[in-house]
C-alpha cells in the first residue's frame, strides 16, 4: 500500500520533479538561467502539446462527424486510419505557396503566424497539474483573455490582406462577432473571480478542492460554453468560414502550410479554450486520486473538445442577426444576472457563516 | 452638406461556389452583409437541349431528357414520351401506367430527399445530408435493379416501359414504404425542428400568393404560398384520376413552408405508390409501337407534375422520323425568377437559405 501510494506520488509529481532535476543540473538553482532554461523548456512544452492536440483532434473531429453521419470517417491509413492527419500535414508541407497578385503581402504572410501564436501564449497561464503552470500569473484569466482576442486582429488581417471579397466579408464577420461575444465571455468568468477573489488560475483550481465552479455557476458554465464557441467560430457560430456563404472566408485565398497554421491555429485555440473551460469550471486537475492530476485534466479537456466537435455536427448555423441578437440581448444580460446572484450568494453566505 | 455613402461591394457567387446547385451564378451587390441587388446569370450549363432534338429521332432524345432534371429523371422520360403518345394516339398497356407511376413518385421522394439535404446542407446541417442521402441511395438501388442505371435511368420508352422490374424490386420497394414514415420523423427531428434552422427559415423569403401567380411559379414553391394547383389534379394525365391523393398547400409563403411541403409530398408520393402497388395488372408493358416512329404531322403540348413544378413538352412534328421543334418549358427556370424580386434587402445567409428552398436543377434551368 506504502510503495502504490509512493508511486502514484512519484508519477503525480512527476514533471515537477523533472523540472526540479533540471533546475538542480544548474550551480545556483534560482539564478537567472535556471529561470530562462525553464521558461524555454515551458514554451516547447505548449508548442508540443498545440501541435499534438492539433494533430489528434483533427483526426477526432473527422471522426466524430462520420460517427454522427452513419460513416466510418478516415479509416485507410495507418491503424484505424489514425494517420491520416499525419499525411494530410505532409500534403500541406509540399504544396505550393501563393500570394495573390494583388494581396497586401506583409500583412497576408503575417496573420497565419499571428493566429498560431496566440493559442501559444494563452495556454502558457494554464495549470496543466499540480503546480505545472508554464507561467503562473496572478492575473491569469485577465492575461487569457485578453491574448485571446488578438485573434480577432489577426482574422481581419488575412481578410483584408488576401484582397479577396469574400475574404474581406468574413473578416468583417470575425470582428463584428469575436468582439461581441468576449464581453459576455468574460462576464461569464467573473462569477467564479468573485468566489475565489482572486485572478489566478492555480488558486481558482485549488479553490475547487471541494466542489467544482460548474455546480456553483451552472448559468456562467452555460454562457462560458456559448460565447466560448462563438469566440472560436465553432458552428453553430461559424459564420467567418461560412463554406456556403463566403467560401471559406479569410483562409479562401490561403494554400500550403499557411492554411495549415490556421487550421493549427484553430485546434490550438480550441484547446486553450477548453482548457480555460476545464480549469475554471470543472476543477482543473483536480479529482480522485486513483489518477495523475495532469491526466483528469486531459480527460476534463477532451470532454469539453468533445462536445464542441458534437454541436458542430449537430446544428445549423445561426444567422447574423440572431448572432448578435444572442450575444447582446440573451447572454450578456444573463451573464449581468449571473454577476448579481454571485454577488448576492456570497453576501448571504457570509451574513450566515457570521463572517 | 453631402452625404456619404459606403461603397457597393459586387460579389459574385458562383458559378463555382459552394453554396451554387451547379453553375448557377449570382451577381450579388452588397451593402456590409445586406443585399441591395441581385442579378442571376444563367447558361453555365446549357447544351442546346431544344436543338439537339431536331437532329434526333424521337425514342433517341428520351436520355437527353435523363438530363434535364437529373434529380428525378423518370419524371422527365414521362413527359416526353407521353407527348409523343398524345401525338401519335397511342394506348399505353395498364400495367405500363401503374409501373410509371410507381418510377414517378419514386423519382419524386428521391429528389424530395435530394432537395432536403441540399437544404439542410446549404444551412451548414451537415449530419443531415448525409441521412437523406443514404435513404434515397435505396431507391436509386431500385432504378439499378430494373434499369441498370442509377441517376439517369432512361426507363420509359414510346408506348411503355423499358424493362419489367425484377422480383426483388418489389420486396426493396415495400420495405423502403414501410421505413419511409420513420426517415421523415428522423429529418424532422434531426434538422427542422431545430429552433436554429427554423429561425434561418421562417419569415425567409416571402413569396406572397399574388407574386407567385403572377411569375406562374409551378410546384412546392407555388403550393407553398397557398394556391392550390398540381397538374396531377388541374389536369390529370396518365392514371392520376384512379388514386386518392392529397395536394398538401400550406400558407406560410416562406422557406420554411417551401421545405415542409416537400416532407408532406413524400407522405402523400407513398400513399399514391402503395395503391399502385395494391392495384397493377399484368399484362405487357409495352405497346404495339412501329419499330420507326413517325408521328403524324400536327404539334402538341403536354404537361406533367415534375417534383420541382410542371414541366412542358411542346413537339411539332413534320410527319418524319425526327422532330422539326422541341420546345421544353422547365419548371426551375422559371422558379427562380423570383430570387432578385424576393431577396432583396435580405442578408447574404437568406439568400443561400431561399435559393435552396427553391430546388433548382441546373440541367434544367440551362437546358
Amino acid at each position: 500500500m506504502e510503495t502504490l501510494y509512493n508511486l502514484f506520488e512519484t508519477l503525480n509529481n512527476l514533471f515537477l520533479i523533472i523540472a526540479a532535476f533540471i533546475r538542480g543540473l544548474f550551480a545556483d538553482p534560482q539564478s537567472v538561467w535556471a529561470n530562462l532554461t525553464m521558461d524555454v523548456i515551458g514554451f516547447i512544452i505548449v508548442v508540443v502539446i498545440i501541435v499534438l492536440a492539433a494533430l489528434i483532434l483533427i483526426l477526432l473531429e473527422r471522426k466524430v462527424a462520420g460517427w454522427t453521419s452513419q460513416r466510418p470517417g478516415p479509416n485507410r491509413l495507418g491503424p484505424r486510419g489514425w494517420f491520416q492527419t499525419i499525411a494530410d500535414a505532409l500534403k500541406l508541407i509540399g504544396k505550393e505557396d501563393v500570394t495573390p497578385a494583388g494581396a497586401d503581402k506583409l500583412i497576408f504572410k503575417i496573420a497565419p503566424m499571428m493566429i498560431f501564436c496566440i493559442p501559444m501564449m494563452t495556454l502558457a497561464v494554464i495549470p496543466f497539474g499540480k503546480g505545472l503552470a508554464p507561467a503562473n500569473l496572478d492575473l491569469g484569466i485577465f492575461y487569457f483573455v485578453a491574448m485571446s482576442s488578438i485573434s480577432t486582429v489577426a482574422f481581419l488581417m488575412a481578410g483584408w490582406g488576401s484582397n479577396n471579397k469574400y475574404s474581406l466579408l468574413g473578416g468583417m464577420r470575425a470582428v463584428a462577432q469575436m468582439v461581441s461575444y468576449e464581453i459576455p465571455l468574460l462576464f461569464s468568468l467573473l462569477g467564479v473571480v468573485m468566489i475565489t477573489q482572486s485572478f489566478n488560475l492555480g488558486v481558482i483550481v485549488e479553490a475547487q478542492a471541494t466542489i467544482p465552479f460548474i455546480v456553483l455557476q451552472p448559468l456562467a458554465f452555460v454562457i462560458f460554453v456559448i460565447a466560448g464557441m462563438a469566440e472560436l467560430n465553432r458552428a453553430p457560430f461559424d459564420l467567418v468560414e461560412a463554406d456556403q456563404e463566403v467560401v471559406a472566408g479569410p483562409f479562401t485565398e490561403y494554400t500550403g502550410l499557411r492554411w495549415g497554421l490556421f487550421f493549427l491555429g484553430e485546434y490550438g485555440n480550441m484547446t486553450a479554450l477548453s482548457a480555460l473551460g476545464a480549469t475554471v469550471f470543472l476543477g482543473g486537475w483536480q479529482g480522485p486520486a486513483f489518477l495523475p492530476g495532469y491526466v483528469w485534466f486531459f480527460m476534463k479537456v477532451g470532454v469539453f473538445v468533445f462536445f464542441m466537435m458534437w454541436a458542430r455536427w449537430t446544428f445549423p448555423r445561426i444567422r447574423i442577426d440572431h448572432l448578435m441578437h444572442l450575444a447582446w440581448k440573451v447572454l450578456l444580460p444573463l451573464a449581468i444576472l449571473n454577476i448579481l446572484l454571485t454577488g448576492l450568494g456570497i453576501y448571504i453566505y457570509g451574513f450566515v457563516m457570521g463572517g | 452638406m453631402t452625404v456619404e455613402k459606403t461603397e457597393e461591394l459586387i460579389m459574385n457567387m458562383g458559378p463555382q461556389h459552394p453554396s451554387m446547385h451547379g453553375l448557377f451564378r449570382m451577381v450579388v451587390h452588397v451593402e456590409g452583409e445586406t443585399i441591395t441587388k441581385i442579378i442571376p446569370k444563367m447558361g453555365y450549363l446549357h447544351r442546346g437541349m431544344e436543338k439537339l432534338a431536331e437532329s434526333r429521332t424521337y425514342s433517341q432524345f428520351i436520355p437527353y431528357t435523363d438530363r434535364l432534371d437529373y434529380l428525378a429523371s423518370p419524371h422527365n422520360n414521362w413527359g416526353y414520351v407521353q407527348t409523343v403518345e398524345k401525338l401519335m394516339g397511342v394506348e399505353v398497356p395498364e400495367r405500363a401506367e401503374y409501373l410509371r407511376v410507381i418510377f414517378g413518385e419514386l423519382a419524386r421522394i428521391a429528389s424530395h430527399q435530394v432537395f432536403i439535404a441540399s437544404t439542410a446542407l446549404d444551412l451548414a446541417g451537415w449530419t443531415l445530408w448525409s441521412y437523406a442521402f443514404r435513404d434515397r441511395e435505396r431507391i436509386l438501388d431500385m432504378y439499378e435493379m430494373t434499369a441498370g442505371n442509377r441517376m439517369t435511368v432512361n426507363i420509359m420508352r414510346i408506348g411503355g416501359m423499358l424493362a419489367e422490374p425484377p422480383e426483388e424490386f418489389w420486396t426493396a420497394l415495400k420495405s423502403f414504404l414501410d421505413d419511409t414514415p420513420e426517415m421523415l420523423e428522423e429529418y424532422y427531428g434531426m434538422f427542422f425542428g431545430n429552433e436554429i434552422a427554423q429561425g434561418r427559415l421562417k419569415n425567409v423569403g416571402i413569396l406572397t400568393k399574388e407574386l407567385a401567380e403572377n411569375l406562374s411559379i409551378t410546384g412546392p414553391v407555388l403550393r407553398a404560398s397557398g394556391v392550390d394547383y398540381d397538374v396531377r389534379k388541374a389536369e390529370p394525365y396518365s392514371i392520376y384520376d384512379r388514386f386518392d391523393f392529397k395536394v398538401p398547400v400550406l400558407t406560410g409563403c416562406d422557406s420554411y413552408d417551401r421545405t415542409i411541403i416537400r416532407m408532406d409530398e413524400i407522405v402523400e408520393s407513398i400513399k399514391i405508390i402503395k395503391q399502385a402497388i395494391r392495384d397493377i395488372p399484368g399484362g405487357p408493358i409495352m405497346a404495339k409501337v412501329p419499330k420507326v416512329i413517325k408521328p403524324p404531322v400536327g404539334e402538341v403540348y403536354h404537361r406533367v407534375e415534375n417534383p420541382k413544378g410542371e414541366l412542358g413538352f411542346y413537339i411539332k412534328s413534320d410527319g418524319t422520323t425526327k422532330p422539326s421543334r422541341v420546345r421544353i418549358r422547365p419548371a426551375t427556370f422559371i422558379n427562380i425568377q423570383m430570387l432578385p424580386i424576393v431577396a432583396k434587402g435580405l442578408k447574404i445567409q437568406d439568400i443561400v437559405a431561399i435559393f435552396a428552398t427553391l430546388d433548382a436543377v441546373l440541367g434544367e434551368v440551362d437546358k
